[in-house]
C-alpha cells in the first residue's frame, strides 16, 4: 500500500495559510509547502506503519490464509499440497458435533436475551441513582465480569461437583443422591449456560446504568410533575429511552457467545460426550488440537462467515436509526 | 410514604439476593482453600470447622505460582505498551493527517472488530512458528497487539480529532514537530481515553487464554490461566489444593479491581460501546 505523503496534512494547511500572509511564497514551492516541514514525512514513515504491519500480519492476512488452507487436508508441516476441493467444509457442515456447537451457541444468545438482559436491566434501574448502597451493590455485581473465564470455569466446576460443592449440598437437604452435574448430557448444558449469566451479567447491568444515566433528569422529573407513578415513569419513559442501550447489549451477548471458549475449556472441556461444545471449543478440539490445519481452517472461515452475516443483519435490523458507532 | 417504604424494601431484598448469587460461589472457593477434603464435603459455605492454612501456604511458597504471575505481568504489560503506543501513533496520524487513502486505512484497522480471533489462529500459528517465536513471550504479545489494534485505533482516532485544532495550530506554527506535537501535546491531553484502552488490553490481555493455549507449550513461560488449568489437572478433584491456587491467581484482579474499581468499569463498558 503506497501512502502518498501529503501534498498538505489539515494542522500545516491552517499554518501554512497564516504564514503566506507574512510572506508570500513564489511558484512551485507552494504546492509542497507540507512537506517542507520534514517532520510530516517521519510522521508517515514512523507513525503509521507498526500498525498497519502488525494489523496485516496477524489480523488480515491470517483470515486470507484460512480461507486458502481450507481446501486442504495439511498437518501444518511442510507446505500444503494436498488439495481437497469442498471435503473440509462438507466434512464440518454434516458433523452433528458441529450442529451441537452451534445449537449451544444459539442457546447462550437465547439465555442472555431472555434472563440476562431483562434481569440485568431490572437490577441496573434499582442501582443507577448516586447513592452510597447503588455504587456498593454495582461494584459487586461487575466482580464476576472482570475475573478470568478460566478462573469462572474452575468455580463453578467445583460448585457443580457432585460429592462436594453446591449441587451436593443442596440434594442432600432433600435427602438425596446428587448428579454428578457435569457428566450428564443435559445438565452439562443448563450449567454451562448458568455460568455464563453469573459471568457477564454484571457487564450487561453496567451497560444499562450508563444509559440510564444519560437520560436527561428533566424528562424524567417532568413526568414526575404530571402526576405518573415509579412505575408508568419506568414502563413509558425510561424503558423506551433505553432501547437502544438494549439493542447494544444484545449485540454483545452474540458477539460473546460466538467466541466462547475459556469458560467451557475450564467447566467441560465440551464433554460429556462432546455436547457442551461452542463453536470456537470445536475448533479447538478437532482441528487446533489434532493439529488438522486445513479443517480447522475451514471451521474458521464458517465460523467468520457467521459472524459477519449476523453483525450485518443485526446492525441492519436493529441499529439503523443510530449509527453503529 | 408507606408506598415509599415498600419500595425500599424490595429493593434492599432484591440486591441482597442478586449480591448473594453473585459472591456466593467466591465465598465458597476462598473458604474452600482452607478446608479439609472431610469438611468441603459437608460444609462447602460455612467456615471451616478447622482452618487449614498449608494449602495457601505452601503455593504462596512455591516459584511455581510467582513463575506464572511473573510471565502474565510481562505479557501483559507488553502488549498494553505496545497497543498504546502502536495504535496511538496510528490514530494520531488518521486524525490529523491529510493523505490519499486515510479513509481507507481508517477502514481496514477496524476491519478486526468483528470476527472472533478463532478464526485467525491456526495461520497465526503456523505464521508464529516459521517467525521462530513459539514458545516465546512474543508468539503472544505480536498477536495479541494486533487484535487489539481494531477498537484501539477506533477509541483513539475519535478522541483525537475533536482536540480542539488552535493548539495544533499554536505548536506548528512555533515550529513543533510531528512527532513533538503528538507526545507533548496529545497524548497528555487525551489520558481518559489512554485509560480507556489500556485497562481493556489490560484486562483482556491478563485473562487471554486461547493465545496462549496455542502459542506456548513450556511450563516456564505459561501465563496463570495455562498454569491454573494445568494444576487443575494435576490434582483433580483435591479441591482444597485447586480452590487455594484459585483464590490466589483472583487475587491480584480483585486487587486492582479494588484500587480502580470505577475507571475499570467505565472502561470497560464505555470502551466496548465505541469501539
Amino acid at each position: 500500500m503506497a501512502l502518498k505523503p501529503a501534498l498538505r496534512s489539515e494542522v500545516t494547511g491552517a499554518a501554512v495559510e497564516r504564514r503566506q500572509d507574512a510572506r508570500p511564497k513564489r511558484g512551485i514551492w507552494k504546492r509542497f509547502e507540507g512537506l517542507s516541514h520534514s517532520s510530516t514525512l517521519t510522521a508517515y514513515l514512523i507513525f503509521l506503519p507498526p500498525a498497519l504491519l502488525l494489523f496485516t500480519l496477524f489480523v488480515v492476512l491470517p483470515v486470507v490464509e484460512a480461507a486458502y488452507y481450507s481446501f486442504f487436508n495439511w498437518n501444518g508441516y511442510g507446505s500444503p499440497q494436498k488439495w481437497v476441493d469442498l471435503d473440509n467444509f462438507i466434512r464440518v457442515l454434516n458433523d452433528p458435533i458441529f450442529h451441537q456447537s452451534l445449537i449451544n451457541n444459539l442457546l447462550v444468545i437465547a439465555v442472555s436475551a431472555f434472563v440476562q438482559v431483562p434481569a440485568a436491566l431490572w437490577l441496573a434501574l434499582l442501582i443507577s441513582d448516586r447513592s452510597r448502597s447503588s455504587v456498593v451493590f454495582r461494584a459487586i455485581f461487575f466482580v464476576p465480569y472482570i475475573l478470568g473465564e478460566v478462573v469462572a470455569g474452575l468455580i463453578w466446576r467445583y460448585m457443580y461437583d457432585g460429592n462436594y460443592g453446591v449441587v451436593a449440598v443442596v440434594f442432600h437437604w432433600f435427602g438425596r443422591e446428587a448428579p454428578q452435574v457435569l457428566a450428564e448430557r443435559g445438565w452439562a448444558t443448563a450449567a454451562l449456560l448458568l455460568v455464563i449469566v453469573w459471568k457477564y451479567f454484571g457487564f450487561h447491568m453496567a451497560l444499562f446504568i450508563a444509559g440510564r444515566q444519560g437520560i436527561p433528569g428533566d424528562v424524567v422529573e417532568s413526568a414526575q410533575i404530571d402526576g405518573a407513578n415509579r412505575w408508568q415513569i419506568t414502563r413509558h419513559v425510561v424503558l423506551p429511552m433505553m432501547r437502544p442501550v438494549v439493542v447494544l447489549s444484545l449485540f454483545f451477548s452474540i458477539l460473546g457467545s460466538l467466541q466462547t471458549f475459556a469458560i467451557i475449556a475450564a467447566l467441560t472441556d465440551g464433554g460429556p460426550s462432546n455436547s457442551t461444545h461452542s463453536a470456537v471449543s470445536y475448533l479447538y478440539t478437532f482441528g487446533i488440537k489434532r493439529m488438522r490445519v486445513g479443517f480447522g481452517s475451514a471451521v474458521g472461515v464458517v465460523l467468520f462467515i457467521i459472524c459477519v452475516l449476523v453483525m450485518l443483519f443485526y446492525k441492519r435490523l436493529f441499529m439503523r436509526e443510530k449509527e453503529a458507532r | 410514604m408507606k408506598r415509599g417504604s415498600l419500595f425500599l424494601y424490595y429493593r434492599w431484598i432484591l440486591l441482597f439476593v442478586a449480591a448473594g448469587l453473585c459472591l456466593l460461589p467466591l465465598w465458597a472457593t476462598v473458604l474452600g482453600g482452607f478446608k479439609s477434603t472431610g469438611d468441603l464435603r459437608t460444609n462447602p459455605f460455612g467456615f471451616p470447622k478447622e482452618w487449614i492454612t498449608d494449602n495457601y501456604f505452601s503455593i504462596a511458597a512455591s516459584t511455581r505460582f510467582w513463575g506464572l504471575l511473573r510471565n502474565s505481568c510481562i505479557i501483559t504489560f507488553f502488549t498494553v505498551v505496545f497497543t498504546l503506543l502502536v495504535s496511538s501513533m496510528a490514530a494520531f496520524t488518521l486524525a490529523h493527517l491529510r493523505f490519499a487513502g486515510r479513509r481507507w486505512i481508517g477502514t481496514y484497522l477496524s476491519l478486526g472488530l468483528t470476527f472472533p480471533f478463532a478464526t485467525a489462529v491456526l495461520p497465526v500459528f503456523i505464521r508464529v512458528r516459521d517467525m521462530g517465536l513459539l514458545d516465546s513471550y512474543w508468539g503472544v504479545i505480536l498477536p495479541q497487539v494486533a487484535f487489539n489494534l481494531g477498537f484501539s485505533v477506533v477509541l483513539l482516532r475519535g478522541f483525537f480529532s475533536e482536540l480542539p485544532k488552535e493548539l495544533f495550530e499554536a505548536a506548528f506554527i512555533d515550529g513543533c514537530s510531528y512527532p513533538r506535537i503528538f507526545w507533548q501535546i496529545t497524548l497528555p491531553l487525551s489520558r481518559p481515553i489512554l485509560a480507556t484502552v489500556g485497562v481493556l488490553a489490560l484486562v483482556g490481555s491478563w485473562n487471554e487464554f486461547l493465545l496462549p493455549l496455542v502459542m506456548i507449550n513450556r511450563d516456564e513461560i505459561y501465563p496463570w490461566p495455562l498454569g491454573i488449568m494445568q494444576y487443575q489437572g494435576q490434582y483433580g478433584t483435591d479441591w482444597g489444593r485447586v480452590l487455594a491456587f484459585v483464590s490466589l491467581t483472583m487475587a491480584p484482579a480483585i486487587f486492582f479491581y479494588l484500587l480502580a474499581q470505577k475507571h475499570i468499569i467505565a472502561g470497560l463498558t464505555s470502551g466496548a460501546v465505541k469501539g
